[in-house]
């Protein structure tokens, strides 16, 4: 049983529940114990370092100073999310390489009663965790349904693997550590030449022509050119983009692609056996339920598909992906 | 640098070196950013994902910064424009952490009153009240707010309000507003320090 400190942060208790959930399932069967920071507060995101320098930093540091102090021996704190990963990670880099900053801000800390010694905690993302920690042979071994010829897109993003205070990662822009796991489940991985590229980040909901353009980058580049059923995400902020997003990006360029965006962890569940209901599948935007069904794994239909139906009902489907005759056929005999 | 010499006679601004812009940022930057290293390169700029939408590059912009323009730098949309993908600070032969510089410009642009189109910051600022009341963020009401605030994204995005159903019949999300942290109290003494410590 290894023990870790868990700072599961609010996109968990909210928009990416199927990532909670699955997170939940896949750490059991693994044997990774989760103990949450007691009232752990919001990471901040991007969007306090955006106004206030100080207040940004005291606010994650808070979050740093209670798991050093319910730390319990463990001595690594564990993030799902990439944005809070990287915001932890980057906090604790920058208090113990700039002593007087690190002073600033505990003196900040000292005014709610808490102190963090920069440094003392190791930050880590829960893949980084799983592939470093657990190991792909621990991880073979937990598959009893591989997910042969499911072809998947790796999509790490951007906070992973840059800045990388703790070098953790195999290269700031290729990385190979997502499609080593994946293929470790017997999926058919992608060599997928974004898979380190922007998903648009906030800018949904400040620029949407710049985001709109990233995601279309991606989605597009895995359909069309690597002719990918599923993409694979290992943040709530990636996935949101690409999957709750796509459907206005397809309208803003015309375009209809269908790209299931799922988080690694719940593909992981379904190779170690796991419920689909259970981790989270039918909560995803664009329907998982065809590529899935290729593979023979049954995973419940979204709820009512809003956003779809403001379309025109019988649009034709873009020229036909590798598999589209097959899905096409699957997914009607498939269907409840 | 005659380029920097042509930017500075732009702006109307005399030929002595006036570091104190550059220095200033430096010095609102943790760690140690490097700015001033910075040899003109471009490779931040042929890096960004968002670089076509920008007013200036981060190149053009350490140029600037060294120039003394602070009015163009401060007014320019380039730091909202910037979406942490981190390319930049890790190809930076000079490894200038220009991420990090971002944050520091739009931290100078806010206090200063000098943003031009407030969308971004105003995003920022309702995501983070929130967090000051609640200790934790709220998509679904930060998504709505923002949107009452700039209904001009509403109507750029026709497909919203299906999709803001999207996600509480999909994703199961709640409208209600999260609970509220109990150490909440001891929160906001940290973070009014800390707004102390960052105005010293």
């Amino acid at each position: 049983m290894s023990d870790y400190i868990f700072y599961p942060g609010c996109s968990m208790e909210s928009s990416a529940k199927a990532y909670y959930d699955s997170v939940m399932s896949v750490c059991q069967a693994l044997d990774i114990q989760l103990n949450e920071i007691d009232d752990w507060n919001c990471c901040g995101a991007t969007e306090y370092l955006s106004l206030e320098r100080m207040p940004a930093y005291a606010l994650i540091a808070r979050n740093l100073a209670l798991a050093e102090k319910q730390s319990n021996g463990s001595k690594t704190v564990v993030a799902p999310c990439s944005a809070c990963y990287l915001n932890l990670a980057k906090a604790d880099h920058y208090m113990h390489e700039d002593k007087a900053f690190g002073k600033n801000i505990n003196e900040a800390l000292a005014a709610g009663g808490l102190h963090y010694t920069p440094g003392k905690l190791a930050v880590r993302h829960l893949l980084d965790v799983v592939l470093n920690d657990i190991g792909l042979e621990a991880v073979k071994a937990k598959v009893v349904k591989p997910l042969t010829g499911l072809r998947v897109a790796p999509y790490i993003g951007c906070m992973l693997p840059r800045p990388d205070y703790g070098n953790r990662y195999s290269d700031t822009e290729n990385p190979t550590e997502l499609d080593d796991l994946l293929r470790a489940l017997g999926a058919d991985v992608i060599d997928f030449p974004l898979r380190t590229a922007c998903c648009g980040g906030h800018m949904t909901q400040i620029g949407p022509g710049t985001a709109f353009e990233l995601i279309r980058r991606l989605v597009s580049t895995a359909a069309d050119q690597y002719k990918a059923d599923v993409m694979v995400a290992v943040c709530p902020m990636c996935q949101m983009n690409l999957d709750a997003f796509q459907g206005q990006m397809n309208g803003y360029f015309k375009t209809d692609y269908h790209m299931p965006i799922l988080f690694f962890t719940q593909l992981m569940g379904i190779a170690f056996g796991a419920d689909a209901k259970e981790l989270g599948f039918g909560s995803e935007f664009v329907s998982a339920r065809e590529a899935m069904s290729r593979i023979g794994v049954q995973t419940p239909e979204p709820a009512a598909d809003a956003p779809a139906k403001k379309k025109p009902a019988g649009l034709p489907m873009p020229p036909p992906l590798v598999h589209a005759s097959q899905t096409t056929t699957h997914s009607k005999e498939a269907g409840q | 640098m005659p380029q920097m010499i042509d930017e500075r006679a732009k702006a109307g601004l005399t030929p002595e070196e006036d570091l104190s812009l550059l220095h200033e940022v430096s010095m609102k930057t943790a760690g140690d950013s490097h700015v001033e290293m910075c040899i003109q390169c471009g490779t931040c700029g042929g890096s960004c994902p968002a670089g076509m939408d920008m007013d200036h590059t981060p190149r053009a912009i350490f140029a600037m910064l060294r120039a003394g323009m602070r009015e163009a730098v401060l007014k320019s949309n380039t730091p909202w424009m910037c979406v942490s993908c981190y390319y930049c600070t890790v190809r930076c032969p000079q490894e200038i952490h220009i991420t990090d510089v971002m944050y520091t410009l739009k931290n100078m642009a806010v206090q200063s009153g000098m943003v031009q189109d407030s969308t971004a910051s105003d995003f920022s600022r309702t995501f983070i009240n929130f967090v000051e009341n609640y200790g934790r963020s709220f998509e679904i009401g930060l998504a709505g707010l923002h949107n009452l605030i700039h209904p001009r994204l509403a109507l750029r995005l026709p497909n919203m309000a299906p999709m803001a159903i999207g996600m509480l019949t999909k994703k199961g999300m709640s409208p209600l507003p999260p609970k509220r942290i109990k150490g909440m109290k001891g929160l906001k003494k940290i973070l009014k320090r800390a707004k102390e410590l960052e105005a010293a």
